[in-house]
């Protein structure tokens, strides 16, 4: 962003020798204001019509009780001392994080291993990486998670590869004990986004200490975790962030595995889907309103603890 | 050296194989199972009809009520218009970010880069109830608007990257020539623009093509609703029964998104390959 020198050019010269010198040295330090704030205007009005005012106004719901048709009444704090006695609410927050600390670290290991075995000049890498790729695409289409709902049902898929060792698979879908891990699974599915970055990541790494390592008799494990991971742990930090952020809103899988109700007994409650429930199921859209900034709260603060503790493991090489 | 590299190639391309197969196992079964009589679907492992039948396009079809051809028109005119708007306003902005030199702009930039992380659910509610009272709720208003005002900041910030790229000689000799702003934007940055423009293009169709939540929220009536809506809806209706026509619409729904990426693939994948470097 601190590239002002090519700029001045920009400006058509007649405007230029137009403005008086004295004047042009205060009001143009900046020197396509009007320019700079006409194109960004579509964006700006946007900022603050869908996000920055939302964002007030939701704040304010937050305090109040809210089901939409009539107008909102004051209830202070309510809404929030009342989430933490509300035991479905307690059970969403221990489902999503479960689900944040399994899915997360899945996808990221299955990413970073196909990356580091497509990475080695592999023929087809092209095919490989599309075909990779396409699950994290069509990933958060209710299409695929009736797929998903439908291979892991008792007479499903993945009981009939099971039944050919033998093995009785159990009701995935329906039993509270598994429900929740094939939505981990469908998540871990769908590694190919984190794949690609890693996969740009490792091609840019410096040759030459790898060169080094070969000549040093350095083991492939050891390569791994001496170089290429500490090399590319600034887009492992990126991936960690990014799908933290996309775990915690995690909503479409729940809705269509669960028949949109987060079962069976609430094992599939995520977040999203029980603010759904609260805010549109029985219109509390107060209470909504509350359970959303504890999220954002949330989200918040492990993206803080993230930036955080990034100075200790993320080496940042220049 | 190279006979070494060939077999550890050899390797890494069975383990590879053998991943890639039981990633795509899910999706090939589903194909096939969709084409199976209703009473064949789950009694093997064999993606492959014994009897092909066409009887769950046409049960699945109409199955709820209205026709998928409704469901996929909806589905098309808000992908379609979501692609417009997004475009076009995420561009102009960019634009602004990369190449013009305004007060409190890195304040802005900063702004725009916070709203990335943002869960949308923190604007969820808001946002529905200021819709409500404009009587947009149940048409694709809602969807469509805020695109048009570069909701997705993802998309700005993919394009001012790709601005920064762009030499910015070309745009000095265009102004030295007399163009303004607005005729070095049309006529330098956007056909450079075209890589970004066109990842852009293709993101947003398919992430709009299968956005589920805000469409659930927003449309309840049956002749606006979606693919995924007229998916939910069939689910919702069949459990139990008619799987073979369940599974014959996700094959339906899933056409259009999988055909954009056959054909876009190979953009698509050095596009986002190259949006996690700065």
């Amino acid at each position: 962003m601190s590239d002002d020198s090519g700029v001045a050019v920009l400006d058509p010269p007649v405007s230029e020798q137009a403005a008086p010198p004295p004047v042009r040295r205060k009001r143009k330090r900046h020197k396509h204001n009007l320019a700079g704030y006409g194109f960004l205007a579509p964006w700006l009005i946007g900022l603050f019509a869908f996000t920055l005012i939302p964002m007030v106004y939701s704040l304010y719901l937050s305090l109040t009780k809210f089901n939409l048709l009539t107008a909102p009444q004051w209830i202070g704090f309510e809404n929030y001392t009342r989430l933490f006695s509300d035991e479905r609410y307690l059970q969403s927050i221990k489902v999503t994080l479960l689900y944040v600390v399994t899915s997360v670290p899945l996808k990221l290991a299955a990413a970073l291993l196909v990356a580091v075995a497509l990475n080695r000049g592999l023929r087809a890498l092209g095919f490989y990486r599309a075909t990779f790729y396409l699950p994290s695409l069509l990933g958060a289409s209710v299409a695929v998670s009736v797929m998903w709902r439908q291979i892991f049902s008792r007479d499903g898929l993945v009981n009939q590869f099971l039944g050919v060792f033998g093995i009785q698979g159990a009701d995935w879908i329906g039993d509270p004990r598994y429900a929740m891990w094939t939505l981990v699974l469908l998540s871990g599915w769908q590694f190919g986004t984190p794949m690609l970055i890693f996969l740009a990541g490792l091609k840019q790494l410096p040759q030459d200490l790898y060169e080094a390592a070969a000549i040093d008799g350095a083991g492939r494990f050891t390569v791994f975790f001496k170089i290429t991971l500490p090399l590319l742990s600034p887009m492992v930090f990126f991936n960690l962030v990014l799908e933290t952020i996309n775990a915690f809103q995690t909503f479409t899988p729940a809705y269509v595995i669960s028949n949109g109700l987060g079962g069976p007994i609430d094992s599939t409650l995520l977040y999203t889907l029980y603010l759904y429930l609260k805010g549109f199921g029985s219109m509390q859209m107060g209470y909504a309103s509350a359970m959303a900034w504890v999220l954002f709260a949330v989200i918040g603060l492990f993206t803080a603890i993230y930036f955080w503790s990034a100075r200790r493991w993320v080496n940042y090489a220049d | 050296m190279q006979t070494k590299k060939k077999r550890v190639h050899w390797r890494a391309h069975a383990v590879l194989i053998v991943v890639l197969v039981a990633m795509i196992y899910p999706m090939v079964w589903l194909v096939g199972a969709s084409f199976k009589p209703e009473n064949q679907i789950f009694s093997t492992m064999n993606p492959l009809p014994l009897s092909f039948t066409i009887a769950n396009y046409i049960s699945g079809w109409t199955a709820t009520g209205t026709s998928f051809t409704v469901y996929l028109g909806n589905s098309l005119t808000v992908s379609l218009c979501t692609v417009v708007a997004n475009v076009a306003s995420c561009s102009v902005a960019a634009y602004a970010f990369a190449r013009l030199d305004f007060a409190f702009r890195k304040f802005w930039f900063g702004l725009m880069l916070g709203t990335m992380m943002l869960p949308f659910q923190a604007t969820l509610i808001p946002q529905y109830t200021i819709f409500f009272n404009l009587n947009w709720v149940n048409t694709f208003l809602p969807l469509v608007v805020p695109y048009l005002l570069a909701y997705d900041a993802f998309f700005i910030f993919l394009m001012v990257q790709f601005i920064r790229g762009i030499p910015r000689e070309l745009d000095e000799a265009a102004a030295l020539d007399g163009a303004g702003h607005v005729r070095v934007f049309f006529s330098v940055i956007l056909p450079l623009l075209k890589p970004a423009l066109l990842t852009t293009t293709i993101l947003t169709f398919i992430w709009t093509f299968n956005d589920f939540l805000r469409q659930l929220v927003y449309l309840s009536d049956h002749s606006r609703y979606t693919a995924p809506l007229g998916l939910n809806a069939f689910v919702d209706r069949a459990s139990g029964s008619s799987y073979g026509g369940m599974l014959a619409m996700s094959v339906v729904t899933l056409v259009p998104t999988v055909a954009v990426f056959l054909v876009s693939q190979r953009r698509l994948v050095d596009g986002v390959a190259t949006t996690g470097i700065k």
